[in-house]
């Protein structure tokens, strides 16, 4: 009896937490699970009494998303801003959030608090003014004319994440590199960039779903399907007289794929990322 | 190689506190100066003030004469081996040693040829493609040092290389950097906090507290003629003894009001016929000799060290007598300054 009380005592709190997450899981998952199903069914069979299983799958719905809808352009025009959003963050946002966190600048917590107000903005107050200043330009209904506003959400949020990790990591390092005889931008190259990995990448997802899923701006700033994002695109998918259920249902599955792949092909560097305190030489 | 000289460098950080007060320090070409003190004497500071990690507030630093004070770390040619090694975590240990030498753009067949003999000298030429986590503390311990030999810099800095290596590897590591320094003839400038490893590896020893450097000289200097209290109990082990010059039996000598006594420097009498008459609290036995803790009557409100052969040890609670071998006393005044 003795023997059996020990294990049986720690496995029960653990059977609950596998239940626990597994209810979890399954809540989180549970919206995405019906979008696929209802994706597959039947457009005149949307509204019957639902089934878990799709009785019939059809793939009608994506037929006509892309030889009807051209759903491949809002694809390739979000692809294209997200992707050049992140990569500009990234690169501009690096060496800044470096010189924040490293080098000896006059004013630099008010750098950080400057910055960081920048993103406190509503969206929705600096829309008209953005409009004005794109219209100047000439960037509205452009990819510029989206990349930059996005830029000015996603450079603090990107700085802001960067200065946290760069401060993270031991600066003895540095010292070791400028008695090497490298310079800070080698150091930072040769030595900072290749260790601060894990944070750039989850930096640039959070950058990346940032503006995958951004719709107001997008929404403002392109004038037709040729430069609509994927969310601007599947919100305006309702016709004059009917809602294409089936095809919204379809688009956002598409619309999903690519973040999902994303995330999961960066997961490990993320988590490594976000608990980066952990980190040891 | 290169002499290192530094005068009346002071470093204050912004909120006012002082971390180096106006040290003057000379290390002559290829000598080993051992920086001793306890932690927050300023000792590492000092180290990365000549590095050029670290600007002075005020004063000069000199390589070969030259003014560097404000040179950058880089143009200074010095390597520095540190506390926690700070190797290249993402770097292999053949990186880790080339990376000094590819930014200066040496060429690289001489690369290869002098990491290679760096490696097999330390002992470490079969690591060479292993990553720094692979390596054990000695091993990396090794690396940090390879990667500061390889560069042939003009001098060393060490901030306290040994202190996070396991009692044994430490004494044979010192040994070996003792060999190294006299194999390389470099001029190498060592922190530790380890008043025993600055003896026995420094050819002089400065002893910092307080951000100032309070004597320097060769370690037997340093150790028979302390320039105050504080230098002298720090300096030795066990620790030297201060006693009131007023007990009855010391002569204090003029104006003197404390004078130190080295635990070896006590001899045991029987009861009476020595100085002190006390008792034995504590006792400690480290094998050949031992370390007794004695309450003497005379100075009741501290403990007296003494080392005894052990087969002197003596039983806790036995009643002893004490003789001070009077060539051997410190006296010091009121102010903790050393009289003669």
């Amino acid at each position: 009896m003795t023997n059996r009380d020990g294990p049986d005592m720690s496995r029960t709190p653990r059977r609950i937490a596998v239940l626990g997450l597994s209810l979890f899981v399954a809540a989180a998952l549970w919206p995405l699970y019906w979008i696929v199903v209802s994706s597959l069914t039947p457009e005149a069979r949307l509204f019957e009494a639902p089934g878990l299983w799709p009785g019939t799958v059809v793939l009608d719905h994506y037929r006509a998303l892309f030889a009807e809808r051209e759903f491949w352009v809002p694809i390739r025009n979000s692809l294209i801003v997200a992707a050049a959003t992140t990569l500009l963050a990234l690169v501009l946002g690096a060496p800044c959030a470096y010189a924040l966190a490293r080098l000896r600048l006059p004013g630099k917590t008010a750098i950080l608090a400057f910055v960081l107000a920048v993103s406190m903005f509503p969206q929705v107050a600096v829309i008209s003014p953005l409009f004005l200043l794109l219209r100047t330009l000439g960037l509205i209904n452009t990819y510029t004319g989206l990349v930059l506003p996005y830029l000015t959400f996603a450079m603090p949020l990107t700085i802001w994440f960067l200065v946290g990790f760069f401060r993270q990591l031991p600066a003895e390092l540095e010292d070791a590199a400028a008695m090497d005889g490298a310079s800070r931008a080698h150091a930072f190259r040769a030595i900072v960039l290749p260790l601060a990995w894990p944070g750039l990448a989850a930096a640039g997802v959070l950058t990346f779903l940032y503006s995958w899923n951004e719709f107001l701006f997008a929404l403002s700033f392109t004038l037709g399907p040729e430069r609509y994002t994927v969310p601007v695109s599947i919100a305006l998918f309702r016709g004059q007289y009917q809602v294409s259920w089936g095809q919204v249902l379809a688009a956002a599955v598409v619309a999903t794929a690519p973040v999902a792949a994303l995330v999961l092909v960066a997961q490990r560097r993320i988590v490594q990322g976000l608990t980066a305190g952990g980190v040891k030489g | 190689m290169a002499s290192v000289s530094l005068e009346r460098v002071r470093k204050t950080y912004p909120g006012g506190q002082q971390a180096v007060r106006d040290v003057n320090l000379e290390v002559s070409d290829g000598a080993l100066v051992a920086l001793v003190g306890p932690s927050g004497s300023g000792k590492s500071t000092v180290l990365r003030l000549i590095a050029g990690l670290d600007t002075p507030t005020a004063g000069r630093i000199r390589l070969d004469g030259q003014d560097v004070t404000h040179v950058p770390p880089q143009k200074r040619d010095l390597a520095m081996v540190f506390q926690s090694y700070a190797l290249y975590p993402h770097k292999t240990v053949r990186d880790n040693l080339t990376f000094g030498l590819q930014v200066r753009r040496v060429d690289p067949s001489t690369i290869t040829a002098r990491v290679q003999s760096v490696a097999v000298s330390l002992g470490i030429d079969a690591l060479l493609d292993r990553v720094p986590a692979q390596l054990s503390g000695g091993e990396r311990q090794r690396v940090a040092l390879g990667r500061a030999i390889v560069r042939e810099p003009r001098g060393f800095l060490l901030d306290e290389p040994l202190s996070n290596l396991d009692p044994r590897l430490r004494a044979a590591t010192r040994a070996e950097l003792a060999l190294l320094h006299r194999r390389l003839g470099a001029t190498m400038i060592y922190v530790t906090h380890d008043q025993e490893e600055a003896m026995t590896l420094g050819e002089r020893v400065a002893v910092m507290r307080d951000g100032a450097l309070e004597q320097i000289g060769t370690p037997m200097d340093v150790f028979d003629r302390p320039v105050n209290t504080f230098v002298a109990e720090f300096i030795g082990s066990p620790a030297l003894n201060l006693l009131p010059a007023g007990i009855p039996g010391i002569d204090g000598g003029g104006h003197a009001t404390t004078v130190g006594i080295r635990p070896h420097d006590l001899e045991l009498t029987s009861v009476g016929e020595g100085d002190l008459i006390g008792r034995v609290e504590v006792a400690e036995p480290l094998g050949s000799t031992a370390v007794l803790h004695v309450r003497a009557d005379a100075v009741p409100g501290q403990l007296i060290r003494i080392v005894v052969p052990s087969d002197a040890a003596l039983a806790v609670d036995a009643p002893i007598g004490l003789r001070l071998r009077r060539d051997r006393l410190h006296r010091f005044d009121a102010s903790g300054r050393r009289i003669a």
